[in-house]
């Protein structure tokens, strides 16, 4: 048997990452400990070749290994914002690892399998495809939540999001299974074209396409489906968290997307439905009990569902427009939740590193004065706060700008009325963080204050996410038409 | 006229370039930093008072360039008759807000200044902006920037009032975003403030429009019953913070209803007309109420604000040019009087570091330049013939009248309370016994101090006298408002009376001496 060489270069991208990953591994235990440095920057070095090799792939369309894997415009885009912020993370872990004492080689290797996971995610034409890589993405995470072997609450969140995180991928399995039994074969266009010859009417089409919504409603953490994300994001060493609430993310709305539009396309009606209650109590739950949070992390993990929630709206709209092609509701999705990565990023990285005696300062009364002691991290904590409140001249205002457009265009103007009450109570949570950096003063003199601890890389981590969240705020042109490029077409 | 040189651009932006350099430097040099970065702007803004074509209602100054490509949104800029006053009302009133927080403001200056001349790049960009994307951009990037300066510096109350301040105008102003939207795709897919303005939208979709529209303007007026967030946001912000609030941000709700409501919402204004115009009339009187009740010296004020501002609304809401100009002219006019109470509350407050009408009694015998000052403000505030607010509220007035004598009397109520808190509030303020317990720190005002009211009262009698020159200026401008083709709803419009208010010389003289003889009375 031959190597197929044509398909090897097709997932050129994904082997460096992997190959990476491995010699990662076998690097580790040979690298004195005051070297494991090395191992951070082995891994810039392999997102940077994957990026010139993605870039090389963004045109055109081709099918590889049986038609397992498809590598598009749309897959591309996905890859090059993971890249981007694997690499943002690697850059926060090496800051963060050092502050935490995590002195571990692995977590590197561990990073790039995840991304090879998620890099197969939004590659895949196949849901078998699509499985794999979620499984590959999952099990490295669950690994690296549990990094703080120390910590009670990093164990306990690298268990739950274990036994969550399986349950989930069982009931995925389950709507694929049935879906196979439907079309007779686990790929999207095969499934699509069945749906289309079979009809819509089908009970057990209907179950699939509920099984599938839950297993990625997981995935997404939107509710009812979220029961997880607020433990695990709290207890994982944060720059596990950022890169879950990131990275995880937009992979999981990559692949979910692919399913839903390339191989569901049929019943996108009826998905669309669905999807407008798990958006609209998504907005309600993720916005609400945000405003009742005292530690960050726990806030910014209801803000992260609730952010899903303001995604969900273009997937909606895109749902409920079928295929008309003035549709901007996927175009929509996709910048939305670019942007939202910045931000996102952004803030879990000066999370990380406000610390004091060397214990992360999560809790939001820590934060008090923090414009006194840290005018410099307030005032990024200020903009990434307030991008994520969605008021311009911010990115986040922009993403919010597109996804109500969508939905106005789509004639969805209630559902953007409703998300838009729901930005305005997100204000008022973001904005108590500002209140609390700004306006008060810590409680009790006596004790030590949270500072930041600064190095080189998370100065340029913050440097990078503010730039993103500037300028992608006063210029978005470039990114929409990335996006729009990229957008899945519904048929 | 369009000239080339992008004067908009310089003012509106020249600020903003100041608040990035006053958080580099010291505390000192971030005081004359923004100093100077304010006086040079209203330089700036001031050769356009000349420069101004006020023979034309089209939009002058015109900039425009491409900023999102898909949907076309548009970086372009305009000047109109409506617009022409606010801004130089804004330039002029920012140098003063530096002025008084000089000593006022002891901790954070850098950031202080910073934000206040953030504030002022989104004021001015408000009513220049000629895309409704861009306008919203301006029109929220200003909550942060007050929310700091009420929140950081502002009083005991402080963070409430921020919060408080900053969720109404949100949730108002994100059902305005939705209703940009919405405009844009029944207006032919553009954000142009112009095109929309031409285009004509069915009634029920007018209906909504018209209370989006609201839901953003009125609370920012404040109309009653929105009115609540004002009287905290006014007690709890530094003097600068209660100037900006009092003077130009109020502002931005009423320019917002001349800008977008009355042009592209024509059917739904008149429909509308009569519920606007009683809540604009339940707000003066009821602002005027309130304002008789309080102890507080800012809290009288704001609520004098809310009864000013009825007037505004009132002005604009009877549709005739009358009651427009008058209305442009109020909101002129609230801004310098207004403005210039405020900026004696701060004075004052600096030396008894109490806002209650109690604490600061007979001013006169120790500052009797202060009460000079403080008297004329006043009686500018109710209306008083020859000071620059009896124009507008005359004008006002005038047009109520013609729309409906029953509504004109109760406006005028309005006039009477104010003469009444205003009066009370003098009384015991300037001519009670002083209280011991400040006795030694009421000095008089300092040459900064001087410096920062007497151009405000200069206006206070420029404008109350010789009205014309800015009346001119704008009167192209509302007329082509009034005079849309496409509304005939407006044709209640009667036979147009010169907008010229004769004052009577006789009265002028008699303020002149009156004020001077009641704040050297000791």
């Amino acid at each position: 048997m031959t190597l197929p060489v044509q398909d090897l270069l097709a997932i050129l991208p994904e082997l460096v990452v992997i190959s990476t990953a491995c010699l990662i591994l076998v690097l580790d235990p040979i690298l004195a400990a005051s070297k494991k440095d090395l191992l951070a920057w082995l891994t810039l070095a392999a997102l940077a070749v994957c990026l010139g090799l993605t870039s090389s792939q963004v045109t055109g369309r081709q099918y590889a290994f049986s038609n397992m894997i498809l590598i598009d415009s749309y897959g591309s885009f996905w890859k090059l914002l993971l890249y981007i912020v694997t690499g943002l993370t690697v850059l926060l872990s090496l800051a963060y690892l050092k502050a935490e004492r995590l002195n571990i080689g692995e977590y590197y290797g561990f990073i790039l399998l995840a991304l090879a996971g998620m890099m197969v995610m939004v590659s895949g034409a196949d849901l078998l495809t699509i499985y794999l890589g979620t499984e590959l993405m999952s099990l490295s995470l669950y690994v690296m939540a549990g990094l703080k072997r120390a910590d009670a609450r990093s164990l306990e969140a690298s268990a739950k999001y274990f036994v969550l995180g399986a349950f989930s991928s069982g009931i995925l399995l389950y709507g694929i299974s049935l879906l196979f039994g439907l079309a007779g074969s686990t790929r999207l266009p095969v499934i699509a074209e069945a749906i289309a010859t079979q009809g819509t009417g089908n009970p057990i089409l209907s179950l699939a396409l509920v099984l599938l919504a839950v297993g990625f409603g997981f995935k997404l953490a939107v509710v009812p489906f979220h029961m997880w994300t607020p433990d695990v994001y709290q207890g994982a060493p944060t720059s596990v968290t950022a890169f879950m609430a990131v990275a995880s993310k937009a992979a999981s709305f990559g692949a979910f997307l692919r399913v839903f539009v390339e191989g569901l396309g049929g019943v996108s009606a009826d998905w669309s439905i669905l999807f407008t209650v798990v958006c609209l109590v998504t907005l309600a739950l993720g916005n609400l009990v945000a405003i009742v949070q005292t530690n960050i992390k726990r806030m910014l993990a209801y803000s992260s569902i609730a952010h899903a929630g303001y995604a969900l709206i273009g997937v909606v709209v895109a749902g409920r427009q079928g295929g008309m092609a003035a549709s901007t509701g996927l175009p929509s999705v996709l910048l939305y939740i670019a942007i939202y990565s910045f931000m996102t990023l952004g803030a879990f990285a000066l999370v990380g590193m406000l610390r004091k005696e060397g214990q992360e300062s999560d809790n939001i009364e820590d934060y008090a004065g923090l414009a006194k002691r840290e005018p410099l991290a307030a005032f990024f904590m200020l903009v990434f706060l307030v991008s994520l409140a969605g008021i311009p001249p911010t990115a986040g205002f922009i993403g919010k700008f597109y996804i109500f457009m969508a939905a106005v265009n789509g004639g969805m103007a209630w559902l953007a009325v409703v998300a838009v009450i729901f930005a305005a109570i997100s204000a008022f949570y973001y904005l108590r963080i500002v209140m609390v950096m700004y306006m008060r003063e810590p409680d009790n003199a006596a004790a030590s204050h949270s500072r930041l601890e600064t190095s080189p890389a998370l100065s340029f981590v913050l440097a990078c996410a503010l730039a993103g969240v500037v300028l992608l705020g006063l210029f978005p042109n470039g990114l929409w038409s990335l996006a729009t490029h990229a957008a899945p077409l519904l048929k | 006229m369009t000239t080339s040189f992008p004067w908009l651009s310089l003012i509106v932006f020249l600020p903003l370039i100041g608040a990035v350099l006053c958080l580099l430097v010291k505390v000192e040099s971030a005081r004359w930093l923004a100093l100077s970065f304010t006086v040079v702007d209203f330089l700036c803004s001031l050769p356009l008072w000349w420069l101004f074509d006020s023979s034309t209602a089209e939009m002058q100054f015109v900039e425009r360039a491409s900023w999102i490509t898909s949907p076309p949104v548009q970086y372009s800029l305009g000047l109109d008759g409506i617009s022409f006053p606010l801004i130089l009302m804004t330039t002029l009133l920012m140098p003063f807000c530096v002025m008084v927080s000089w000593t006022a403001i002891e901790k954070r200056i850098q950031l202080f200044m910073s934000m206040l001349l953030v504030m002022e790049t989104a004021m001015l960009g408000v009513f220049v902006a000629l895309d409704f994307v861009l306008f919203y951009v301006f029109w929220e990037a200003m909550l942060i920037p007050m929310y700091l300066l009420i929140g950081v510096w502002g009083g005991a109350n402080r963070l409430y009032a921020a919060i408080k301040f900053f969720l109404y105008t949100l949730a108002g102003s994100l059902l305005l975003l939705v209703a940009i939207i919405a405009l844009y795709f029944q207006g032919g897919h553009t954000f142009d403030i112009l095109a929309l303005s031409r285009g004509t939208y069915s009634a029920s979709l007018q209906m909504w429009l018209f209370l989006a529209f609201f839901a953003a303007f009125a609370v920012k007026v404040p109309m009653f019953p929105f009115h609540t967030w004002l009287p905290d946001a006014h007690v709890e912000a530094p003097t600068a913070g209660s100037v900006i609030l009092a003077s130009v941000l109020l502002k931005m709700g009423t320019y917002g209803f001349l800008r977008f409501t009355l042009p592209m919402l024509p059917d739904a204004t008149v429909t509308f007309t009569k519920p606007m115009i009683v809540l604009s009339i339940v707000a003066i009187i009821y602002g005027a109420y309130m304002a008789l009740a309080q102890t507080d010296i800012k809290k009288l004020i704001a609520y004098s604000s809310v009864s000013h501002m009825g007037f505004v609304t009132l002005g604009i809401f009877v549709l005739n040019i009358q009651g427009i100009e008058g209305a442009v002219m109020q909101m002129v006019n609230h801004g310098i009087t207004t403005g210039g109470l405020f900026l004696c509350v701060g004075i004052i407050y600096e030396r008894t570091h109490s806002r209650h009408i109690l604490d600061n009694t007979g001013l006169a015998g120790p500052m009797p330049r202060y009460a000079l000052f403080l008297m004329i403000f006043a009686l500018s505030s109710l209306g008083l013939p020859g000071t620059n607010s009896f124009v507008g509220e005359f004008l006002v007035l005038a047009g109520t009248f013609l729309w409906s004598k029953v509504a004109a009397a109760f406006a005028a109520l309005g006039v009477i309370l104010a003469a009444a808190y205003i009066l009370w509030l003098m009384q015991r303020v300037a001519f009670g016994t002083p209280s011991p317990a400040h006795r030694a720190h009421l000095l008089d005002l300092n040459a900064r101090e001087t410096a920062t009211l007497v151009p405000l009262v200069v206006l206070v009698f420029v404008i109350g006298i010789f009205p014309n020159p800015l009346l001119t200026r704008m009167h192209v401008s509302v007329a082509h408002l009034l005079a849309a083709p496409k509304t005939p709803a407006f044709a209640i419009e009667p036979r147009p009376v010169p907008p010229v208010i004769p004052v009577p010389p006789a009265a002028v003289a008699a303020l002149t001496t009156l004020s001077s003889e009641q704040a050297n009375a000791r």
